[in-house]
């Protein structure tokens, strides 16, 4: 915005504060803005760091893309095939198809767009075997070293999207954000704005909606209010304690979905203090997972029962034993892993008393409060815990170097659509980042290998249940409380739906209601 | 002509070392805060999902912060020295470009704010003044309750009262003139507070004055020697008093332009501080300084123009 601009709009807002009020949008369709507001701001644009938002955006589209199971259907890609040994798949492109700014969306350019997108130690397709990408006739074929059934499921990420030869510069880096989607950015100003319009040559049907407009807004409350005040059209993650309230507003449809992310606490499973299994068994029984979610997430549902929610439906066990509160048991279980009560109450064990430091972060706001409940409810059963609150970097720092003892976040198990991704990521041999601190599990090993390649749909469905059952049994990391996604709708709009990967807002399958 | 000289001169000296201080206190902060610093700025782009240690040994050997802290300082200043702020961690762009949309934000803000604050302000300090009793010790109590109420407060309570009860204004956004009025009322409210105070006691100081009263016994009407005594002498140490201000403009433009959404100077220093974004930290943290000393100065001139004693001095 230029000085004189502002100037000028100080001065118009002078007028307007002497009473002026807004009057309601009366105008054409054609010019009528469909509001996106959202948390999540516009880190530059490279699309590791902000792809998410243009992919939600419907600017910039993926290979594949899924559909609420987390299915692959076809996008940039109108259908797929894979050799018999699994090594080489081939993307057939679509005739005709072209970028935002006029060049075509061809094999050549799509496999540029991805060789970048996978040099990004921070991106997705870096965990995938890749040998080579290139463009074949009409389509583009991805070559693996080994067979990897997850591929389709890590180029739906949103650092794999497809951005037009133009949309870089000499050295790679995006200066532009040009995808091929459904709506084009007319305006793009990070940290918090973009502008969106139609896109008439996207290959699919041409959406209802003409025009778009997006807004980071980091404060739950502004969210809520801009909601409330009709402001916004779209408000995604409305703040736990304001949804029952924008529930009753009859102006908005406000919506809570479970979605694939779990809260979970990370402990560091090395001596002296959970390296025990009974140990960690014992702090999983003394959560009182119930209060919490009744009380800080005011959601009595979101309590994990395991680690998967219900919604991942081949990944949850319906039939396994739920994880309990039940804090005599878990002084039990300390009792006979060699913990005896001190004089201060809190356990101690060849002289160590078992103080232990947990870490969270407050970028969402209900982790700080879960922390102190915990704390509390651990030292009912003789753990003295000290909440730390810093940022979310310092946990796969801590990680790193084995400062970690214990952490509380929320884990998205489907950062692509198909979890093994996130648990091979984090329950690998040497643990990870955001999943298990010095364990590991031959078995659970075993399965998540299994998994990565070519399987049969029973031996499938076996080891699915054995990651489950493992992780429950051993409790690496204690799940506490699945993750509702509030989205509130203002309901001048139609045919609204959540996606339950977050992959994108579908504001092309919107319309105006009125 | 001297005087004007000399008040600009000394105010230039002090911008260059604010520039100085700023840059040098701001890079021994991030240097001297726990954390490790690759860690951060891997978290502020890549989000925390995909904030890895990967990641993060990725951004340290992409941005050198391994080297020794004396040779990024030094690179820093010797970037300074050619006006060249460096390009930010977390998004790449270059400081100077993305400062420059941020303080036209922040500029209209605030210079908006002072406005209403005045408008508010100032007068209301003057009708204390002259008619005291209840309308004083009204104002006395709101004034205190405004000041002593947390910016983000004022602001959420603006925010429900006039976005959501009546519909008047839009909650947050930037991009139309109707989203103006409540961050910059947010701000002028705790403004006005003040300047209503410190207008009141002047006044109120030059109405006692015998010099006053002499106005009043030769006969002039009240407006008159409220427009050419009252005014004017009550002016000096309410223009000098906005100097003063300005410390809680600034305070409060950080917190505000987080409520609101306000894509400002504010904001960004915020975010680099989590982030710790150096280059972008030094040059929020710069531009505040700077526009600190600007606004400073203006006062200086102002005063200088209302008082004649300056100018002979």
């Amino acid at each position: 915005m230029t000085k004189r601009r502002t100037v000028i709009l100080a001065a118009i807002a002078a007028v307007a504060i002497s009473g002026t009020a807004m009057t309601p949008a009366m105008a054409q369709d054609a010019d009528r803005v469909l509001r996106v507001v959202a948390p999540w701001e516009i880190g530059g644009l490279d699309p590791a760091s902000s792809g998410h938002i243009f992919a939600r955006l419907q600017v910039a589209e993926t290979l594949v893309g899924a559909d609420d199971g987390g299915l692959p259907v076809p996008s940039i890609a109108q259908a797929w095939t894979a050799s018999s040994d699994g090594l080489v798949w081939r993307f057939e492109m679509r005739p005709g198809a072209t970028f935002h700014d006029g060049s075509p969306l061809n094999a050549a350019a799509v496999a540029a767009s991805l060789d970048r997108a996978r040099t990004s130690a921070a991106g997705m397709l870096v965990n995938a075997p890749i040998t080579a990408i290139a463009a074949q006739g009409g389509a583009v074929t991805i070559t693996l070293s080994r067979p990897f059934t997850a591929l389709p499921a890590l180029l739906m990420h949103s650092s794999a999207i497809v951005l037009a030869p133009s949309a870089y510069d000499a050295n790679g880096k995006v200066v532009r954000m040009i995808g091929s989607g459904p709506y084009r950015a007319t305006l793009v100003e990070p940290p918090l704005r973009v502008e969106l319009e139609r896109f008439a040559g996207w290959w699919g049907p041409a959406p209802a909606i003409a025009r778009a407009s997006y807004l980071s807004v980091p404060r739950g409350e502004t969210r809520s209010a801009m909601a409330e005040g009709g402001q916004a059209d779209l408000v995604y993650i409305v703040p736990p304690e304001a949804v029952a309230r924008l529930q009753r507003n009859a102006r908005l449809d406000t919506r809570v979905q479970p979605i694939p992310r779990t809260r979970v606490l990370k402990l560091n499973a090395a001596a002296p203090y959970f390296d025990d299994v009974r140990v960690r068994q014992a702090v999983s029984l003394g959560i009182d997972r119930e209060g919490i979610a009744e009380a800080i997430l005011r959601s009595p549902a979101v309590r994990a029962t395991q680690i998967f929610v219900p919604s991942l439906a081949e990944w949850h066990v319906p039939d396994l034993p739920p994880l309990d509160h039940a804090p005599a048991r878990a002084k039990e279980l300390l009792a006979a892993a060699g913990w005896r009560p001190g004089a201060d109450g809190i356990l101690a064990k060849d002289g160590k008393r078992f103080a232990v430091t947990l870490r969270t972060f407050s970028d969402r706001p209900e982790q700080p409060a879960m922390a102190t409940a915990i704390q509390a409810q651990l030292r009912e059963i003789g753990i003295d815990v000290s909440v730390a609150i810093m940022k979310n970097g310092e946990i796969p720092a801590g990680h790193h170097d084995g400062t970690l003892q214990m952490a509380l976040f929320a884990r998205n198990f489907s950062i692509v659509p198909d979890p093994i991704g996130t648990l091979l990521q984090d329950f690998g041999p040497q643990g990870g980042d955001w999943g298990a601190m010095n364990w590991s599990n031959a078995e659970l090993i075993a399965a998540l290998t299994a998994l990565s390649g070519p399987i049969d749909a029973a031996g499938r469905a076996k080891a699915r249940g054995d990651v489950a059952r493992i992780l429950q049994r051993e409790l690496p990391i204690v799940p506490l409380a699945w993750f509702d996604y509030a989205v509130a709708i203002n309901r001048r709009v139609d045919g609204a739906s959540i996606d339950p990967f977050e992959l994108s807002y579908r504001l092309s399958a919107m319309r105006w209601a009125r | 002509m001297g005087a004007l000289i000399r008040a600009l001169a000394a105010r230039l000296v002090q911008a260059a070392l604010v520039a100085l201080l700023v840059g040098v206190a701001c890079f021994a902060i991030v240097e001297l805060l726990p954390g490790d610093q690759a860690y951060r700025v891997a978290s502020a782009r890549y989000g925390e999902d995909m904030a890895s240690g990967k990641a993060a040994e990725a951004v340290r050997a992409e941005l050198g912060l391994d080297r020794p802290w004396p040779i990024r300082l030094a690179a820093w200043l010797g970037g300074i020295a050619t006006f060249d702020l460096g390009v930010s961690l977390v998004s790449g762009e270059n400081v100077a470009v993305e400062l420059g949309h941020q303080f036209g934000a922040t500029l209209g803000l605030s210079l908006l704010a002072l406005a209403l604050s005045a408008a508010v302000g100032i007068p209301l300090g003057i009708a204390m003044a002259l008619r005291g009793g209840a309308l004083d010790a009204g104002g006395l109590v709101v004034a205190a309750a405004l000041r002593a109420t947390p910016a983000y407060l004022i602001g959420l309570g603006l925010m429900l009262l006039i976005a959501v009860q009546w519909g008047l204004l839009p909650a947050a956004g930037y991009d139309n003139a109707a989203a103006w009025p409540l961050p910059a009322a947010t701000l002028a409210l705790g403004l006005a507070a003040m300047s209503m105070r410190v207008t009141r006691d002047a006044a109120a100081r030059v109405l006692a004055r015998a010099d006053t009263h002499f106005a009043r016994t030769k006969g002039l009407p009240e407006s008159a020697v409220l427009r050419r005594h009252v005014l004017r002498n009550a002016g000096v140490p309410v223009v000098a008093y906005l100097g003063v201000q300005l410390v809680w403009l600034v305070e409060g433009v950080v917190v505000v332009e987080s409520l609101f959404s306000w894509p400002g100077i504010g904001h960004a220093l915020i975010h680099a501080v989590i982030a710790r974004d150096v280059p972008m930290l030094q040059g929020t943290a710069l531009t505040m300084g700077l526009l600190f000393v600007a606004l400073n100065a203006a006062v200086d001139l102002l005063c200088l123009a209302i008082d004649p004693r300056g100018r002979r001095a």
